[in-house]
């Protein structure tokens, strides 16, 4: 467990000088991620906790939110007069994103006859479009 | 006999307080997240954020005094986002396999995203200020703040606008992929990841684990090609 989160933070702190070194427009724990993907893709030796550690983490992922939550609360001021429309569309566009994205997605991987995506994530198994 | 208004002085200066009550809140938060079947509007986010601003309030306690001990929570997004590479390589196959409707689907939707805020915004007559701080809200915080820096735009209304898309997101991800009849996980989780970030990610992980797979891969990918876009497309959609 310990040295699965050092190993989550050594790649972090890798991820960090890459950004830092090279100038890169994503945050340090993106790269880290990638690292990481990629000392897995290769199979290197990783701590043995390795996947219980990364799953306990993203099973509370909610959690990690909360700070910036309460942040955004007690900035809602910065909203100013116009508090109302930034939500309507904070809502619309998001309703829109999730459509096309979804919507392409589903669309594209049926036109492709790969029902994979649909087959490993259903509900129930046996019922194809 | 403890006198409850030295203890509470003490307390309140350290960062043990805020640390135990984020992580009280989230507990209960998540109970009743459980307790109403993972309903999507029993977001455990919403309702931690909810019961801890209630808190801050009702004890006039000030969001730095506050953040002093939820740091260490805020701080763990770090190595979770580093973490999101193990359910990525456990699900690489079915990653592969999606791989030409993933990236078809990051593009119309980073691009979705991006024009309807800005188009909207300016439809309904918010000022170039709003507009700016509004187009990179997809994209994880971090990296919105970054755009919003480049284009000018101010960073902290940036950040606001970009959780509350994320809660936005996380909320109405379910019921709305049910109205459309998509039972494709894949598809539900990437479009969860891509316009709602790290929040979105957070529901979709609780619905399905190939679907946190998914939203995870879409929200590294979107970040990056958000700043690549908004300042590309901003010139051409701003009035």
């Amino acid at each position: 467990m310990l040295s699965a989160l050092a190993a989550l933070l050594l790649c972090q702190l890798a991820g960090e000088a890459v950004v830092r070194a090279l100038e890169l427009p994503v945050p340090g724990p993106v790269v880290g991620m990638v690292i990481l993907f990629a000392l897995l893709a290769a199979k290197a030796p990783l701590p043995s906790m390795m996947q219980d550690t990364a799953d306990g983490i993203l099973r509370h992922l909610s959690l990690l939110f909360v700070p910036a939550g309460v942040g955004l609360v007690n900035n809602l001021d910065r909203l100013g007069a116009d508090g109302l429309k930034l939500f309507l569309v904070v809502i619309a566009s998001t309703v829109i994103a999730l459509t096309v994205t979804a919507l392409v997605f589903a669309g594209i991987a049926r036109l492709m006859g790969d029902q994979h995506g649909e087959r490993s994530g259903m509900s129930a198994p046996e019922k194809s479009a | 006999m403890i006198d409850f208004v030295d203890l509470w002085v003490y307390l309140s200066g350290g960062p043990l307080l805020w640390l135990t009550a984020t992580l009280v809140a989230y507990v209960i938060a998540d109970w009743i997240s459980l307790y109403f079947n993972r309903h999507p509007v029993a977001n455990p986010v919403l309702i931690s954020v909810v019961l801890v601003s209630s808190v801050l309030v009702a004890t006039g306690t000030t969001f730095p005094t506050y953040f002093a001990g939820a740091q260490f929570v805020h701080f763990l997004l770090g190595p979770a986002t580093v973490a999101l590479a193990v359910p990525l390589a456990r699900h690489l196959p079915e990653v592969k396999r999606a791989l030409v409707p993933m990236l078809a689907a990051l593009v119309a939707g980073s691009v979705a995203a991006i024009v309807s805020a800005v188009v909207i915004a300016q439809w309904l007559g918010l000022d170039r200020a709003n507009v700016l701080a509004l187009a990179p809200k997809s994209s994880t915080a971090p990296i919105a703040m970054g755009i919003a820096e480049t284009i000018g735009a101010d960073p902290a209304l940036t950040a606001v606008l970009t959780i509350a898309t994320g809660i936005t997101g996380a909320i109405i991800v379910t019921p709305l992929m049910n109205a459309l009849r998509l039972k494709n996980y894949a598809a539900r989780g990437f479009a969860a990841g891509l316009a709602a970030h790290g929040i979105g990610t957070a529901r979709a992980f609780q619905v399905n684990p190939l679907a946190g797979t998914f939203a995870g891969v879409a929200l590294g990918l979107n970040g990056l090609l958000t700043a690549i876009l908004v300042p590309l497309l901003l010139p051409w959609l701003l009035r």
